[in-house]
């Protein structure tokens, strides 16, 4: 009689034991050989030559590499300069990255902290109301805020008609609307990880706080943010990767001008004009942005003792 | 001592509560409004009307979109079928099988589909069915869809066995019942709402997907998100607010239904 001798009401229990291997065969047999398998083959193509009508010639080249940092002239003989091309584009999409994370935590954490005090059935209709447009699908919403923002669009049409502007403001195809269209996007997913670690904090260190004289603002900071820490860490990553390697929102509302990572990949593997080691090796790059972020937060919730 | 303020209470926190939400709904609530527009422009107001939904099931571009639906939604209910199953057991082998090597690392790679930004899995997943010759299609949107699915029908099933007391299969297993029996007559029925979430969350994450099918679906296959992106991509027409409406209402329900089974679930088995 197997698991009789565990002790009862423990979550962690060892009915199937012996099974676990088998059980765990088929996701590793899909992800291993569908996802794993894939990204080493994409760090291999990242160092093959390029093939002109797309794909690649089994080839040993740095090229890849070689055209993201370096400008060498038209015909490749000129001295290396930096090319700054792409490192821009990573760097606006840092920068664009950041900044919509920051907006998603200052309107996110205050939205979680009300949703997660409120009591009883206030609290899962104020959490549903959030959660909703977190599954709606992101081309649809990236598509609502286009036709919001355009320039003969419902905002325009609005301010005119009640006299506040006289001409439109051009959002559409600028920086901004990348970024309303990112913090847009993204938005839910700083809200759900807040809530769900406000939801564990214990109010008694609040009210200490308060008995010790603390006022609000001062509990806030040094009580309240440092407990909820790893949902606010936890939220930034949620926010901060996708948007890093976002194409939607660059590419229906940002226009050629403002061109994000994601928007760069993909222009590689578009029909002929591609070039899949230079795409596959921006990808890589990617990947180990996203990992370092994911070092990062890793840390932080092992310095929590969540691990 | 009497405290001086309530310490769950910041000023301004309501006001900014209700601006994410207002945020949140209003681009979505505009588009939903203007797809009742009775005005061949997307611009002007021209009353209300359900031209545009008729549009959407018989116009010109009907057939294109039905396909796409009927793609969408048979790789949908696909995909999450097979990431439900494949979750439910990884759940079993991580939770309840005790502990063995490798199971950390597995935990891992169950996860790893949320880490990776979806654009690198579209250029990985793409290099791979080329390197080996496997021709786009269906049958790649498929594979590509069920491993992002995963870890999205992993979680629910996960966070709901957690919650379910070891000590019940036991108790089954002291009465003679075989490990199986264990499964199927006790854990399996209690797991439901975990499972139907999970399934449903995978779901409505394959029906969404653009990123990844647009990379792998070759040419001649298109998804309801792919041929919407298409038709966009020439500017926004009415029909598009149309067809946006219709998939908006079928995830709003979706998340609805879910929310309804794990409030059912939670209420069972408190």
């Amino acid at each position: 009689m197997a698991g009789v001798i565990q002790a009862g009401g423990q979550t962690k229990s060892n009915t199937y034991t012996g099974f676990g291997p088998l059980l765990l065969l088929p996701s590793w047999l899909i992800i291993g050989f569908f996802l794993l398998l894939p990204v080493g083959m994409m760090l291999i193509y990242s160092f093959l030559t390029k093939e002109f009508r797309g794909g690649v010639i089994w080839e040993f080249s740095l090229a890849a590499y070689d055209q993201f940092l370096f400008d060498r002239g038209l015909f490749g003989d000129d001295p290396p300069k930096i090319e700054w091309t792409y490192i821009g584009i990573f760097w606006r999409s840092i920068w664009q990255a950041g900044l919509a994370t920051v907006l998603c935590l200052l309107i996110g954490f205050p939205t979680a902290w009300f949703i997660a005090t409120r009591s009883g059935v206030n609290k899962s209709i104020w959490l549903f109301l959030v959660t909703i447009p977190y599954w709606v699908n992101l081309l649809i919403r990236t598509i609502s805020m286009k036709f919001l923002i355009r320039d003969t669009g419902p905002i325009n049409e609005w301010l005119m008609a009640g006299g506040v502007i006289s001409e439109p403001i051009h959002m559409i195809n600028t920086a901004f609307a990348v970024q309303l269209g990112l913090f847009y996007s993204y938005l839910p997913f700083m809200v759900l990880p807040i809530y769900a670690s406000v939801e564990r904090y214990n109010f008694a260190l609040s009210e200490a706080a308060a008995d010790l004289y603390a006022s609000r603002w001062t509990t806030l900071r040094h009580v309240i943010l440092p407990s909820v820490k790893p949902g606010i860490v936890a939220g930034c990553i949620l926010v901060f990767v996708p948007s890093l390697g976002a194409f939607l929102a660059p590419d229906l509302l940002g226009g050629a001008k403002n061109f994000m990572i994601g928007s760069l990949i993909e222009e590689q593997f578009k029909g002929n004009a591609g070039n899949w080691p230079f795409g596959a090796a921006a990808s890589m790059i990617l990947l180990s942005l996203v990992l370092i972020a994911l070092m990062f937060y890793a840390r932080s919730q092992r310095q929590q003792g969540h691990f | 001592m009497a405290k001086k303020f309530d310490i769950k209470r910041f000023p301004g926190f309501l006001a900014i509560t209700c601006l994410c939400l207002f945020l949140l709904y209003t681009p979505l609530l505009v588009v939903m409004v203007y797809s009742f527009n009775d005005s061949n422009s997307i611009t002007n107001w021209g009353g209300l009307s359900l031209r545009w939904y008729e549009e959407v099931f018989f116009g010109v571009e009907a057939p294109k979109f039905k396909k796409a639906a009927f793609n969408s939604l048979t790789i949908a209910l696909c995909a999450a079928t097979t990431a439900t199953t494949i979750a439910l057991c990884a759940a079993v082998a991580i939770l309840r099988a005790g502990r063995f090597r490798g199971q950390g690392l597995s935990f891992g790679l169950i996860n790893l589909p949320l880490m990776v930004p979806e654009i690198v899995t579209a250029v990985a997943t793409l290099i791979f069915f080329s390197a080996i010759g496997f021709k786009a299609g269906y049958a790649t949107i498929l594979i590509a869809h069920i491993v992002f699915c995963i870890p999205f029908a992993y979680l629910p099933i996960a966070a709901r066995m957690q919650g379910i007391e070891g000590s019940y299969e036991q108790a089954a297993q002291d009465l003679y019942a075989t490990r199986w029996e264990a499964f199927r007559l006790v854990l399996l029925p209690l797991m439901m709402p975990g499972i139907i979430s999970g399934f449903l969350l995978a779901f409505i994450i394959s029906l969404d997907d653009f990123i990844i099918t647009n990379f792998v679906k070759g040419a001649g296959i298109e998804t309801l998100p792919t041929a919407i992106f298409g038709s966009v991509k020439q500017g926004i027409k009415p029909n598009i607010m149309a067809i946006s409406t219709l998939l908006l209402l079928v995830s709003a329900s979706f998340v609805t239904l879910s929310w309804f089974i794990n409030r059912k679930g939670g209420e069972n088995s408190s």
